[in-house]
């Protein structure tokens, strides 16, 4: 971990920036008027009911989803480059093993390192060559989580990275997260979980999007 | 380039795990033309004037049918999403995969064609055109398909709208391939007609890719 007076500007530079965000779905209105400046080595969570709009918000994060009003600005024009963003369903063909899933998944986000190894470090050891529809939902859930144990991306957006893993995998991927901020990446996630020390939180809530915890509302 | 061959691996490999995609076309195919004799005549005069019209709109339906669920599976288990937020570009994955769609599902018509051909009394002279329309044509409608199985993926039951969407844009392809083989039933010249179908397919393949990817995007919602 690098010391606060060591930080560079890079390391604390504003990655993300929204302002007077605003999305309505089906006639309602999940949030509106969210503006908040997300920096590098920071974690973010969000919170909110089902149906909040959490998943939606991630969708404009990563471009997937056009239809808002307001500003969604990343740090960099190729921030894509930089992206690594793990959606609501984990991404994962039945028809192939986590290997072959993996390296499909690290060739379209032009990932480096072991595949290997990653999948060794989420607990997929031994089940490399088993067709991933022989594998239960937590299994497949870390099929895609092992991407982040491979070459690090400099922002990461997870939807709801810890819906059916275990108490061990939640511990690992708690420590993976916590490193990979203090690398200096921006880690963006939903959850319900707990919140973590040091973790912002933004709570989506009947129309309204709230900031608490150190960030700046 | 890696990338193109790293998802080309990988469309092959998932296609041949779930081989019901690749026979069911085939099967489709080779079923609808051996009903033809039964349910008209076996009179060779009679079928061979039938036979490239027959065996074009057979292809054409085979083709179609394979491509409603080209997308749906990727779909569903979030592959989609991943491939539109990654840094390479949607076209060079989703080249990859017409390529080895059309690879496995239209290439097989091609080679099974003679024998059907043969089966609805084409003389052994046109076999070769048959051929070689099918090769130029089912890549073009492999492509063509592929950009409304884009718009319709996110729909629960698009086939039918599949259907409506891309049928128009098939009658093209379908003229000149039906109307090479007759061409050359009738002793006539067939090299423009051939032409004409390369430079379909070579539209298609140019441009066909970006717009699968543009549809893609659209149906994610942007």
């Amino acid at each position: 971990m690098s010391q606060p007076s060591t930080h560079s500007d890079a390391e604390t530079a504003p990655r993300l920036v929204l302002e007077q965000l605003s999305c309505e779905r089906d006639d309602r209105l999940l949030f509106s008027g969210l503006s908040l400046t997300a920096s590098a080595g920071e974690i973010w969570q969000i919170t909110g009911a089902n149906g909040a709009g959490k998943t939606t918000l991630l969708r404009i994060l990563v471009g997937l989803h056009g239809f808002y009003q307001g500003v969604c600005q990343w740090w960099q024009p190729q921030w894509q480059q930089e992206l690594l963003y793990l959606g609501h369903q984990p991404g994962v063909r039945e028809e192939l093993n986590p290997l072959e899933n993996l390296r499909y998944a690290c060739a379209l986000s032009e990932q480096g390192g072991d595949p290997m190894a990653a999948l060794a470090a989420v607990g997929l050891q031994g089940f490399e060559d088993v067709p991933a529809a022989h594998l239960s939902a937590g299994q497949k859930r870390r099929i895609a989580l092992a991407r982040l144990w491979l070459e690090h991306k400099a922002v990461w957006v997870l939807d709801e990275p810890y819906t059916a893993i275990d108490q061990d995998g939640v511990a690992a991927l708690d420590q993976q997260i916590q490193q990979a901020a203090q690398a200096g990446a921006l880690v963006i996630y939903t959850s319900h979980h707990q919140v973590g020390d040091g973790v912002r939180q933004l709570h989506l809530a009947h129309g309204q999007a709230e900031v608490t915890e150190g960030g700046q509302p | 380039m890696s990338v193109f061959r790293a998802a080309l691996v990988r469309e092959l490999l998932v296609l041949w795990r779930s081989p019901a995609e690749i026979i069911n076309p085939l099967f489709f195919f080779v079923m609808v033309i051996s009903l033809f004799p039964l349910a008209i005549s076996p009179k060779p005069e009679l079928l061979a004037l039938v036979a490239p019209g027959v065996l074009w709109v057979a292809a054409l339906l085979a083709v179609m049918l394979s491509l409603d669920g080209l997308f749906r599976r990727d779909q569903e288990s979030g592959v989609l999403e991943l491939l539109l937020t990654a840094p390479v570009m949607a076209v060079v994955p989703v080249s990859a995969k017409l390529l080895a769609h059309w690879l496995l599902t239209g290439l097989p018509l091609v080679l099974i064609s003679p024998v059907l051909a043969h089966m609805l009394q084409l003389p052994d002279g046109v076999l070769g055109t048959v051929m070689l329309s099918l090769l130029l044509g089912t890549p073009a409608l492999t492509i063509i398909g592929a950009i409304g199985a884009a718009l319709t993926v996110g729909l629960n039951r698009g086939g039918i709208l599949l259907a409506v969407l891309v049928l128009p844009l098939y009658i093209p392809v379908l003229i000149f391939g039906a109307g090479a083989v007759s061409a050359a039933v009738d002793g006539g010249a067939v090299n423009g007609i051939l032409a004409i179908l390369g430079a379909l397919l070579a539209l298609t393949v140019s441009l066909g890719p970006l717009a699968v990817a543009a549809g893609l995007k659209i149906s994610s919602g942007n």
